[in-house]
């Protein structure tokens, strides 16, 4: 999959053949991260998608030093790898990265990573959000969208399926006075590679918020994860943004919407929201909840 | 040189002497000390090390498997609900073969809430993969952990490894122990380097795969046929630690047990009052009872086990840990070393000192005597009983 107007010609670190779906957002994700931070990186990933589809013995899918230790540990791992580099006197010119999951890093890992955010660990930690524990099949978690059903959030009688909203990880973690904060999206891999690349520049804990369709579990056709990405952004159901240190006042908004698509354009194309899209009074719901974020950042 | 200093200090100069890279430690009772004492090595400059101020038990063993897949030397301290929630990290720490070496404060479990000394803690990770080695007094909490590093990095090995101390009587008791020379410890135990792959950019590797059916099976194996070659490593380690040190170590201890018909088997710091009430009842009585004191459960030292007991007719194993709804897991694994032997002794259990209850004189004196009936009948009434309990508080 090459998003429109981008060419990868660079070395391909994330090599060909892993295991992830058709269309899967994470594995587009990670090759652009990659062909960004070049071989002089180590990885620290966590248990999910990424770990089965890339690690299954005695294969494996990277060209760069990658350790998968457990589902809430890629933050404390990476953690022991940077103070490892610096102890021994090879930090220098090593990237250390650390992958996470939404799960991974919303719910179940979210303590390592504030703890290591805090400590100012020079890590650098990209979380791959597909809006569910994709892995153990399609269960909700703190970053699931309101109304989506999922298999622990299931539409029903008394059920319009997921009933909160997601969790505002990229303001969570901006709060702990981190050098940089990003979302991004891989339906705009120069705004995603820019700011990997700012993010390796910078010393310190930085943190992006990646947005990664998921077919398998939004019950999408593959080859719509680079148009729901896109959509995704232009209808302001995600939005582009990056900030130095805390202050919100500072925000860069990197995609201004002056004219937002409807949001059921949106919610149309996923079979997540199929329970809902006779709904007004739902749809009408969500699409208030999108303009008032979208009035709070300022888009 | 001579110190006199608290089991926790014992550990963090026994550390400290080992020059570990990176330390990520957090504060538990009782082994706070631990994580005090090295962040203050590395501020005053005594230690050049990396100490990591993590935020949970969960992250100090996390992160000391990201810093020893890098290739450091690490090390870190905990007890009780810290080492119980490091559980899942601790599978993985020996899983991925790292010789990580840990200090822990034997302490109860909650509920009820209790700080004081008690083995459950590391009882209950027995089976995770760590070599577990058990002090009596303070001078073998420091020379256990310059060893445990040995050990735990011998290429035969490379597995991590757990130094328990009972919590209290001796993390925060005062003890003279000598302190060995800087010069002879970095003797003892060079620089780590690893010659297995550890996370370099200039030769990738995967670590922490997933593994099918197909291989998983061999991993395990392998991790049982390191155990079963650190027995080796631990009795050559043990003989140099001696001829460098002066400081004679094994891994079950026994004594008095030429003649002894009755063998008590104990571990930590109970075994010293066990020696005092045996000497008595020597002394008073004539009572042939010797002693066994277990200084490593695992790998479990079955041979050692089976060759000092031969001629016992009972053996008693009295320990601070219980295996809810079984019985003493000690006395069941020591039990078990002997179901194919015919001519095996009687075997009896009791549990004693839990949540940190003082162990006396007075009841080695009552176990021993109930040893005596039962070895008088030819029979065990009561596999496991529980000591010093007050009936009519239940």
């Amino acid at each position: 999959m090459t998003a429109a107007g981008e060419s990868v010609t660079e070395k391909e670190l994330f090599a060909c053949g892993h295991r992830g779906c058709a269309g899967c957002g994470e594995g587009t994700a990670v090759r652009m991260i990659l062909n960004t931070a070049g071989p002089n990186t180590i990885i620290s990933i966590c248990t999910g998608c990424l770990e089965v589809m890339t690690t299954a013995y005695p294969e494996t899918a990277w060209e760069v030093p990658i350790v998968h230790a457990a589902f809430e540990t890629s933050a404390a791992v990476a953690s022991g790898i940077d103070s490892a580099l610096k102890a021994l006197g090879k930090r220098e010119g090593i990237n250390v990265l650390a992958f996470g999951g939404d799960g991974g890093t919303f719910d179940i890992g979210f303590q390592a990573l504030s703890g290591m955010l805090e400590r100012g660990q020079n890590v650098k930690y990209f979380c791959f959000d597909n809006e569910a524990y994709m892995n153990t099949g399609i269960q909700r978690c703190s970053s699931t969208p309101y109304g989506a059903s999922t298999t622990t959030s299931p539409s029903g009688k008394f059920s319009i399926g997921e009933s909160k909203d997601k969790k505002p990880i990229g303001a969570i973690v901006a709060a702990h006075d981190i050098p940089y904060t990003a979302t991004a999206t891989i339906a705009y891999p120069k705004d995603l590679k820019k700011k990997v690349k700012k993010a390796l520049e910078i010393e310190g804990p930085t943190f992006m918020h990646i947005f990664t369709p998921c077919p398998t579990g939004w019950r999408y056709p593959s080859e719509l994860t680079i148009q729901l990405s896109r959509w995704a952004v232009q209808t302001g159901v995600f939005l582009l943004w990056e900030l130095e240190g805390p202050d919100f006042r500072n925000i860069v908004i990197n995609k201004k919407l002056p004219n937002r698509k409807p949001v059921t354009d949106y919610l149309k194309l996923q079979g997540r929201f199929r329970h809902i899209m006779k709904d007004e009074e739902t749809l009408q719901k969500i699409q208030k909840m999108v303009d008032e974020k979208c009035e709070m950042y300022g888009v | 040189m001579k110190m006199v200093i608290r089991g926790n200090m014992a550990t963090a100069v026994g550390a400290k002497l080992c020059r570990p890279n990176v330390v990520p430690a957090y504060p538990i009772t009782p082994s706070t000390l631990f994580p005090e004492k090295m962040s203050e090595f590395v501020a005053d400059g005594e230690l050049d090390a990396e100490f990591i101020t993590v935020e949970s038990e969960h992250t100090a063993m996390s992160a000391c498997i990201g810093a020893s897949v890098t290739g450091a030397r690490t090390c870190t301290a905990t007890a009780s609900q810290g080492l119980a929630l490091m559980h899942e990290m601790l599978f993985i720490a020996a899983g991925m073969r790292l010789p990580i070496v840990m200090a822990i404060g034997n302490r109860a479990l909650s509920a009820p809430i209790n700080i004081w000394a008690d083995h459950q803690d590391t009882i209950s990770e027995r089976d995770t993969g760590w070599l577990q080695f058990y002090a009596e007094n303070n001078q073998e909490s420091l020379d256990l952990m310059i060893m445990a590093f040995r050990i735990s990095e011998d290429k035969r090995v490379l597995l991590p490894s757990m130094v328990g101390l009972d919590a209290f009587v001796l993390t925060h008791t005062f003890e003279a122990v000598d302190v060995p020379d800087q010069g002879d410890v970095d003797k003892f135990l060079p620089p780590y380097k690893p010659n297995h792959g550890t996370l370099d950019p200039s030769n990738p590797i995967t670590m922490g795969a997933f593994v099918t059916p197909e291989h998983y099976m061999e991993f395990r194996y392998a991790i049982e046929l390191a155990m079963n070659e650190s027995r080796d490593v631990i009795d050559e380690v043990f003989e140099e630690y001696k001829k460098t040190f002066g400081r004679e170590y094994k891994k079950l201890v026994p004594y008095d047990l030429e003649d002894a018909e009755i063998i008590l088997i104990t571990m930590g710091s109970i075994s010293g009052t066990a020696r005092v009430a045996l000497e008595e009842m020597r002394k008073r009585h004539g009572k042939k009872v010797g002693l066994i004191k277990l200084t490593v459960l695992r790998p479990f030292p079955e041979k050692e086990l089976l060759e000092l007991t031969k001629n016992a007719k009972l053996v008693a194993v009295i320990e601070r840990d219980i295996s809810l709804g079984f019985g003493g897991a000690v006395f069941g694994e020591i039990a078990a070393k002997y179901v194919n032997k015919p001519d095996r002794p009687l075997i009896t259990n009791y549990i004693v000192g839990l949540g940190g209850r003082d162990v006396t004189l007075k009841d080695f004196n009552e176990i021993v005597e109930k040893a005596e009936a039962a070895l008088a009948a030819g029979e065990v009434e009561k596999q496991t009983e529980w000591i010093n309990i007050k009936e009519d508080a239940l």
